[in-house]
C-alpha cells in the first residue's frame, strides 16, 4: 500500500489537453462558464492562505449533473480537479498544485430545501455559511458551525474542512451538523450518504466524507442540521493582567462544571489592532481577554453568568463585563470573527497556525509561544478557541523579506512540534492541506498513513481528486502568496 | 533579492505596494461584493480586483481589456470597503486604478470623444451644463437614445432599451436659484450652504427644492452660493483626478465661509465626494489646510438634519417604509441611522429589509454602460424588498431612486420609490 499514493503523480496538468478539454467543458457547463485564459486564471492560484498555484481552466457548473460530467471527462482525460468554495481556506485546500481544472461553486449555490418540521435544510455546496442562518432565521432556526469566515465561505468548504468555530465548544464542529450528503465520485458516479435521520446504517460514510478535503470526491448537496435559537444569551468579557491568567482561566471555567457555548481569548496585542477595526470597546491596557458565551435556557445562563464572572474574579480577572444588549454582543463578536483579516493593518501578510492542545496545557504553549517569538524576534498575535484549546498563533510577516519568512516557517513548526509534545494535534479546523501534510508522519504512523492513504485510493484511486493535499510528499514546495511573490523563495520551491 | 518587477502602470498616481498590501486575499469581502454575487467570478470580486492591480503593478498582468473590463464592471458601491476587516483602502485604489487607464489604455474613438466632452466640457461648468441639457440627459440615459439615434452611441455603449432610467428632465433648473438666500422661518437655528449638484439641479429641482423647504422649516437659513461647481464626483470616479480637484478647490473657494454652520447636499455621491476633498488636495501645498476645514463642515442633509434635531412635523406619516441606504452614505460616509431617525421622527414605521445597505446596481453611469449586470444585481435588490412588502421605498440619493423605481417597475411592485427628504417635505406641508 505504502506505493498506492505514487499514482497520483501521473495525472496531468490541463495544459496537456486543454483544448479539447476545454471545448468539452463548455458544452457541458455552459459557454460563458468556463475560463481559460491566462489573465482569468491567474485569479484562481490563491486562498486565504499563503500558497499558489494557477489552474488550466476553471469551470463553474449549476447542477449536479454538469459536475458528474465533468468528473467523467476528467478522469478519461487524466487531468487533475480541485474544487473551490469561497477560497477563504487557510491550509491551500483549493488551490491547483498541480495546475488542471478548478471546479468553483460560486454558482451552484441555492438553498434546495428547508424542512422546517424536521430542522433540517438541504443546499447546494456554493450557499454561503451566514445566507443559510440569515435564511432560516425568520424561523427562529440557525446553521450552527460559525467559523469567523461565516459570511463568506461555502457550506461545501465546511463539509471539506469540518470546519468549527468559536461556537464549537459547546455545538461541535460541521461533522455533528451533517447528516447527508451527495458526492459525485471521480467516475462521475452520484452517491447518496445519509439522509435527514440524524444517524445512520452501517458504515458512516457522511462522517468519512466531511473532512476529506475534497479528496474523495465533489459534495453536490448537503443535508444540514438546523438549531433553534437558544432561549437566552449571555456574553461576557473577562479582562485580565497577563496572557497567563487568562490561559489559567480556561481550565478553571470548565473544571467548575460550567459549558460555555463559546470561550475565547485573544492577546493584548491583538485587541489593540481588532479595536482599531471594530470599536467594541475592547480595554487597550489588557494583557489577554477571555470572550464567553453562555446559552440555554434563561435561569440557567444567568445562574452560570453569575459563576463564571466568580471564577474570572479569582483568576485574577481586572473586571468582568456583560454585553447589555444584541448590538453590543454582535460587536464584541464582529471584533473576534474579523480579528485575522485585521491584522493586514498591521503587516502585509501573516502564516496562521491551528495547533491543537489539552485545555490544561494553554497556559504553557502560550508561555511557549512567547518564548519562540522572542527567539526568533517576531510578533506573534494569539486569538483562538480556548475552551477547545485550538490555538491560532498569527504570525506576522513581510513576504519581501525572504530571510524573516524563514525564521516564520521554523517558528512555526517549533509551535505545532509543541503542541504534538503537550499530546495535541496539528490541525484543528484549518484542514492539513498543503500546508500540514509534512507533518502528517509525526502525528501518525507509517502504517496509520498507509490506511488512510488506501481508502482514499477506493475512491481517488487514480489521484485526480485534489492531488498533492493531506499526506506527506518527498519534497516541499515552497511558494508564498501575498502581494508580491518573493523569486528567492519561488525558486526553492516547484 | 531579485530584481524588482517592472510595473505595467505609468508613474504618476498608481495602487502601490503600501495600499494593496493591507490586502490579505481572506475574501471576507467576497459574498458583500454585488458583482461577485451576480457573476461569481473572482476577477469581478475585490479580492480579486485588487490582486489584478497587484498583478499589473508586478508586471505580469498587461494594462489591457481584460483589466480595464473587470475594474470598469465594479460598481465604486465601497461594500468591500466596510466588510474589510483589513482596513484596505479600496476606494482610493479604484482612484488610482482608474486614473491609470484613463491614461494610458486607448479607449474606442467614440468613447474618447464621448467622455472627453461630457467629463471635460458639460459638467465643470454650470453655464455649459445648462446648455449641454441635452446630453445630460443622455447621461442621465434617456437623452442618451435621442443622442444616440444620430451618433450610433448605444451600440457603443451596449444597451438596448433604456427608456426606464431615464429622469424626468425638469423644465425649471435650480440654477436660477444661484445666489439666492432663504430665510429661516420662525427662531433662526442655524446658516448652510447648499450644493444644488450639476445632475441634481437639472433632473432634481424639485428635490432641491424641496430640501430647502424643509431646511427652512426647521429653522435654516439656506443659502445657494453663486459660484459652486459640480462636486467632483464623476471625474473622480472615472478616473479624471485633476479635474476633480478643480472643481474641489473652486468649492472650497465658493462655499468654506465662516458664517455657514454647514455645508450640505442631499445627493450622497456629492457628499462622499466632499468629504474626500482634503485627500485629495493634500500635497497642494495652497489648499490643503483649507480642504480640511471644509471636510469638517460638508453634511448630508440627514445628517444635519439629525444633528440639529427637527421640528414637529405638521402630520405623521402613517406608512410601511423600508429604507434602502446608497452606498455613498451608508460605506463611504458611514451614515446609516440619520435618515432611519428621521423617517421614524415624522411616523413612519420603518421595516428593514434583508441587505438593506447592498448597492442596487445604479453607480453613476454603471446602468448605461453595464446594463445588464446592473439589472442582475437590481432584481437581487428587488427581491430584498418584496420580502418586506413596504408602502413606500425610501432612499437618500437621487440615482438610488431612478434605479429602483425601475426595479419596482420590473418586479411589479406597487411601492412608492421617494428621496427621505421628500417624505419630510410632505411630512411638514
Ligand atoms: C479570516 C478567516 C477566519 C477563519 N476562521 C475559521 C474558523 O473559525 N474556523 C474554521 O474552521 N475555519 C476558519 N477559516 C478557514 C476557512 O474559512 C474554512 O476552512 C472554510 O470552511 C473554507 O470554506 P471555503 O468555501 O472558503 O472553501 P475553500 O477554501 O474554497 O476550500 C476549502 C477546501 O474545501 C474543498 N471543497 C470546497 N468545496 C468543495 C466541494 N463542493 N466538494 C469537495 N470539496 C470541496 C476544497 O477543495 C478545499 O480543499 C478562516 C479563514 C479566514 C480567512
Ligand atoms: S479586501 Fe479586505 S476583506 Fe477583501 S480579501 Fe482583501 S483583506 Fe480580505
Ligand atoms: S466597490 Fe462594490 S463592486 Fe467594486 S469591488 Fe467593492 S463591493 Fe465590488
Amino acid at each position: 500500500m505504502v506505493q498506492l499514493w505514487r499514482r497520483s503523480k501521473a495525472v496531468l496538468h490541463l495544459a496537456v489537453n486543454l483544448p479539447g478539454v476545454v471545448d468539452h467543458l463548455r458544452k457541458i457547463a455552459g459557454r460563458d462558464a468556463v475560463l481559460d485564459r491566462p489573465e482569468d486564471l491567474m485569479l484562481y492560484e490563491y486562498d486565504a492562505g499563503i500558497r499558489k498555484s494557477t489552474p488550466g481552466a476553471v469551470v463553474f457548473p449549476q447542477n449536479t449533473e454538469q459536475v458528474s460530467q465533468i468528473m467523467r471527462l476528467a478522469t478519461a482525460e487524466n487531468v487533475a480537479v480541485v474544487a473551490r468554495g469561497a477560497a477563504t481556506g487557510l491550509s491551500g485546500g483549493s488551490i491547483p498544485t498541480k495546475g488542471g481544472l478548478v471546479i468553483a461553486f460560486s454558482r451552484m449555490n441555492r438553498i434546495l430545501e428547508v424542512d422546517v418540521e424536521n430542522q433540517r435544510a438541504v443546499v447546494q455546496p456554493g450557499v454561503v455559511n451566514l445566507q443559510l442562518s440569515e435564511h432560516v432565521a425568520h424561523l427562529g432556526l440557525y446553521f450552527a458551525p460559525d467559523p469567523s469566515s461565516q459570511k463568506a465561505c461555502t457550506i461545501g468548504g465546511n463539509v471539506a474542512e469540518n470546519s468549527g468555530g468559536p461556537h464549537t465548544l459547546m455545538h461541535g464542529v460541521t461533522v455533528n451538523h451533517v447528516t447527508g450528503v451527495e458526492v459525485v465520485l471521480p467516475s462521475g458516479e452520484i452517491v447518496h450518504f445519509g439522509g435527514k435521520a440524524a444517524e445512520s446504517y452501517g458504515y458512516d460514510m457522511t462522517g468519512f466524507l466531511v473532512g476529506s478535503e475534497g479528496t474523495v470526491g465533489i459534495t453536490t448537496a448537503i443535508t444540514v442540521k438546523l438549531l433553534r435559537k437558544p432561549e437566552k444569551i449571555a456574553t461576557l468579557l473577562g479582562v485580565f493582567e497577563s496572557v497567563d491568567d487568562a490561559a489559567l482561566t480556561v481550565s478553571a471555567i470548565t473544571a467548575a462544571g460550567i459549558t460555555p457555548a463559546a470561550l475565547e481569548m485573544l492577546d493584548g496585542w491583538t485587541l489593540h489592532t481588532v479595536e482599531a477595526f471594530c470599536h467594541a470597546g475592547y480595554p487597550l491596557d489588557a494583557g489577554a481577554v477571555l470572550l464567553i458565551e453562555l446559552e440555554g435556557l434563561r435561569e440557567a445562563v444567568e445562574e452560570q453568568a453569575i459563576a463564571v464572572r466568580e471564577v474570572c474574579l479569582r483568576q485574577k480577572a481586572r473586571e468582568v463585563r456583560r454585553a447589555k444588549d444584541e448590538e453590543e454582543r454582535a460587536l464584541l463578536w464582529k471584533g473576534r470573527k474579523m480579528a485575522f483579516a485585521a491584522l493586514g493593518r498591521v503587516t502585509p501578510s501573516y502564516y496562521t497556525q491551528d495547533g491543537v492542545v489539552p485545555r490544561s496545557q494553554i497556559p504553557a504553549v502560550m508561555r511557549h509561544i512567547g518564548n519562540v517569538a522572542k527567539k526568533y524576534d517576531l510578533i506573534i498575535g494569539n486569538i483562538f478557541h480556548a475552551g477547545d484549546g485550538n490555538l491560532h498563533p498569527l504570525i506576522l510577516f513581510d513576504m519581501r523579506n525572504a530571510e524573516q519568512f524563514e525564521r516564520v516557517l521554523s517558528a512555526s513548526t517549533e509551535i505545532l512540534e509543541f503542541c504534538i509534545q503537550c499530546g495535541g494535534s496539528i490541525t484543528g479546523e484549518h484542514g492539513v492541506g498543503m500546508e500540514k501534510r509534512d507533518l502528517m508522519s509525526r502525528l501518525f504512523t507509517e502504517e496509520d498513513l498507509d490506511v488512510m492513504i488506501g481508502l482514499r485510493n477506493a475512491f481517488n484511486g487514480a489521484g485526480v481528486l485534489n492531488p498533492q493535499k493531506i499526506f506527506p510528499t518527498p519534497r516541499m514546495c515552497r511558494e508564498i502568496s501575498g502581494p508580491s511573490q518573493n523569486p528567492v523563495l519561488m525558486q526553492e520551491g516547484l | 533579492m531579485a530584481e524588482k518587477p517592472v510595473s505595467n502602470f505609468s508613474s504618476g498616481e498608481k495602487p502601490t505596494w503600501d495600499l494593496y498590501s493591507k490586502c490579505v486575499h481572506c475574501g471576507l469581502c467576497l459574498d458583500q461584493c454585488p458583482t461577485y454575487r451576480a457573476l461569481g467570478t473572482e476577477m469581478d470580486s475585490p479580492r480579486g480586483r485588487i490582486y489584478q492591480m497587484v498583478l499589473v503593478d508586478q508586471g505580469r498582468l498587461a494594462l489591457s481589456d481584460s483589466f480595464v473590463t473587470h475594474i470598469d464592471r465594479c460598481l465604486g458601491c465601497m461594500n468591500c470597503q466596510t466588510a474589510c476587516p483589513s482596513g484596505v483602502p479600496y476606494g482610493s485604489l479604484l482612484e488610482r486604478a482608474r486614473s491609470q487607464i484613463e491614461e494610458n489604455y486607448p479607449r474606442s474613438w467614440l468613447q474618447r470623444q464621448v467622455r472627453s466632452h461630457f467629463y471635460g466640457k458639460v459638467l465643470p461648468s454650470f453655464g455649459s451644463l445648462a446648455r449641454n441639457a441635452r446630453l445630460v440627459r443622455f447621461y442621465q440615459r434617456s437623452g442618451l437614445q435621442s443622442l444616440a439615434r444620430g451618433s450610433g452611441l448605444l451600440k457603443l455603449l451596449g444597451v438596448a432599451d433604456l427608456d426606464a432610467l431615464s429622469p424626468r428632465m425638469e423644465s425649471e433648473f435650480s440654477f436660477a436659484d444661484l445666489g439666492r438666500v432663504y430665510p429661516a422661518e420662525g427662531t433662526q437655528r442655524g446658516r448652510v450652504a447648499l450644493l444644488i449638484g450639476c445632475i441634481g439641479s437639472v433632473a432634481f429641482a424639485e428635490l432641491n427644492r424641496a430640501t430647502i423647504r424643509v431646511l427652512t422649516r426647521n429653522g435654516i437659513e439656506v443659502h445657494i452660493p453663486k459660484s459652486q461647481s459640480c462636486c467632483g464626483a464623476l471625474h473622480l470616479h472615472a478616473g479624471y483626478l485633476e479635474q476633480s480637484r478643480t472643481m474641489a478647490r473652486h468649492n472650497i473657494d465658493a462655499m468654506l465661509k465662516p458664517e455657514f454652520d454647514a455645508i450640505v447636499t442631499n445627493a450622497a455621491g456629492c457628499g462622499s465626494t466632499m468629504k474626500e476633498y482634503a485627500a485629495l488636495l493634500e500635497h497642494d501645498a495652497e489648499y490643503a489646510e483649507r480642504a480640511q476645514q471644509f471636510v469638517v463642515k460638508v453634511r448630508d442633509i440627514s445628517e444635519y438634519l439629525a444633528q440639529v434635531g427637527l421640528v414637529e412635523p405638521a402630520r405623521k406619516l402613517k406608512a410601511r417604509v423600508t429604507y434602502q441606504d446608497p452606498c455613498h452614505l451608508a460605506h463611504a460616509q458611514g451614515i446609516r441611522s440619520a435618515p432611519r431617525q428621521l423617517l421614524k421622527f415624522i411616523g413612519a414605521e420603518v421595516v428593514e429589509s434583508p441587505r438593506a445597505d447592498s448597492c442596487c446596481g445604479s453607480a453613476g453611469v454603471y446602468n448605461v454602460t453595464q446594463n445588464e449586470i446592473s439589472m442582475k444585481i437590481l432584481d437581487e435588490k428587488m427581491e430584498d424588498i418584496a420580502s418586506v412588502m413596504p408602502e413606500i421605498v425610501a432612499t437618500a440619493n437621487v440615482g438610488c431612486m431612478l434605479q429602483l423605481s425601475v426595479g419596482a417597475k420590473r418586479k411589479g411592485l406597487n411601492s412608492r420609490v421617494v428621496h427621505v427628504v421628500e417624505l419630510l417635505d410632505e411630512a411638514y406641508y
